[in-house]
């Protein structure tokens, strides 16, 4: 087992991206009460996003990377390699996080849909992780299991609750459910050499989501199509858009703080 | 404001919580505040995250606002007023036994 920088990124964009998409409905939410929930998660997300990002940049450091190695389009007065490094200064190409998560909100249970899978993919992933050999992103898996638990519990509901809900709502969860299970396959391809294998983490997946679908009444959808490509960087066009307002402030006013 | 949100509901007409949260163990639940949810399960995921995100409580209970009688500020003479002249109601008028601590 070894813990490359590569694989913390991986980890680390899926968590920054998710935190970004689910953070544009701040303000935005259909009610008052969902919006901070789904703040909540996007905290979260950022939470762990950090920790495993600062892993990233630490250990790209300590391997002789500099700024312009990880992210070319750095300006060469960057010369650290830091957690806003990676954040803010890699062009989609540079990403690593999986397609699922840079997929656009949509409407709220295509949200919903995408939280749920990538919560039932996250929470196996961590707690595997918090047993895994390397101290540090064991304590990073301890501590974002717990968070996921959560995030899988909230998107749980409100699926049982759209799925079962009034016919239209039924109608959109489907909907959802079938435009966005594609993009679950990325998660699963095999990586043996990773501290967790994720093609071992498929079974839980289907554990924790094939019981919601069937209590939601939505009909769980044929594996075909599984497009990706996002771990070795090409990406949806909906990334760059993504990133553009995520990275703007900052590549306007180097080094900007609160 | 509680009066003010039960006579005007949510535009999706989800019902009124009222959360109680208990801060410590050993402590009573503690009235913080309402929310809306469109039932218990979600009231109590809508209260852990309006009320519980700065580590407030250990415990959480959402009650239905319809479930709760209230005494009306109208009231308020017949209710509590009479209380206010009837001082032998306080137990202030024993002896202390000696040794008692505490009291």
């Amino acid at each position: 087992m070894t813990v490359t920088p590569g694989y913390l990124l991986a980890l680390g964009d899926d968590a920054l991206i998710a935190a970004q998409r689910l953070g544009e409905w701040a303000a935005a939410a259909p009610e008052m009460e969902e919006d901070i929930a789904l703040a909540n998660i996007a905290l979260d997300q950022l939470g762990a996003a950090r920790l495993l990002l600062s892993y990233a940049a630490e250990e790209l450091t300590a391997a002789g990377r500099t700024a312009a190695d990880v992210a070319a389009s750095a300006p060469p007065a960057v010369t650290e390699l830091t957690e806003d490094t990676l954040a803010y200064l890699r062009d989609d190409r540079e990403y690593r996080n999986c397609l699922l998560v840079e997929l656009p909100n949509g409407d709220f249970a295509v949200t919903i849909a995408k939280l749920l899978f990538l919560s039932a993919y996250q929470l196996p992933l961590y707690a595997a992780l918090s047993g895994c050999a390397d101290e540090r992103l064991a304590a990073i898996g301890a501590k974002a299991r717990k968070e996921s638990a959560y995030h899988l519990d909230h998107a749980a509901l409100w699926t049982v609750r759209l799925g079962d809900g009034t016919e239209e709502s039924h109608r959109r969860m489907q909907a959802a459910v079938d435009q966005v299970w594609p993009y679950t396959h990325e998660l699963f391809a095999p990586e043996p050499e990773a501290p967790v294998d994720p093609a071992g983490l498929r079974a839980a997946f289907l554990g924790a989501v094939e019981p919601v679908l069937a209590e939601a009444t939505l009909r769980r959808p044929d594996d075909g199509w599984a497009p990706a490509g996002g771990r070795t960087g090409v990406h949806t066009e909906h990334l760059s858009y993504l990133l553009a307002e995520m990275q703007v402030l900052h590549r306007a006013h180097p080094g900007a703080r609160w | 404001m509680s009066t003010e949100s039960t006579t005007n509901p949510a535009p999706a007409g989800w019902p009124l919580w009222e959360v109680f949260v208990r801060a410590r163990r050993g402590l009573a639940h503690t009235h913080v505040g309402s929310l809306h949810a469109p039932d218990a399960t979600l009231a109590l995921r809508n209260a852990r995250d309006l009320y519980t995100r700065r580590q407030e409580g250990v415990s959480i209970w959402v009650v239905p606002a319809a479930a709760i009688t209230a005494s009306s500020p109208d009231e308020k003479d017949a209710f509590f007023d009479p209380a206010a002249d009837k001082v032998y109601r306080h137990p202030t008028f024993y002896e202390v036994p000696e040794g008692a601590a505490h009291l």
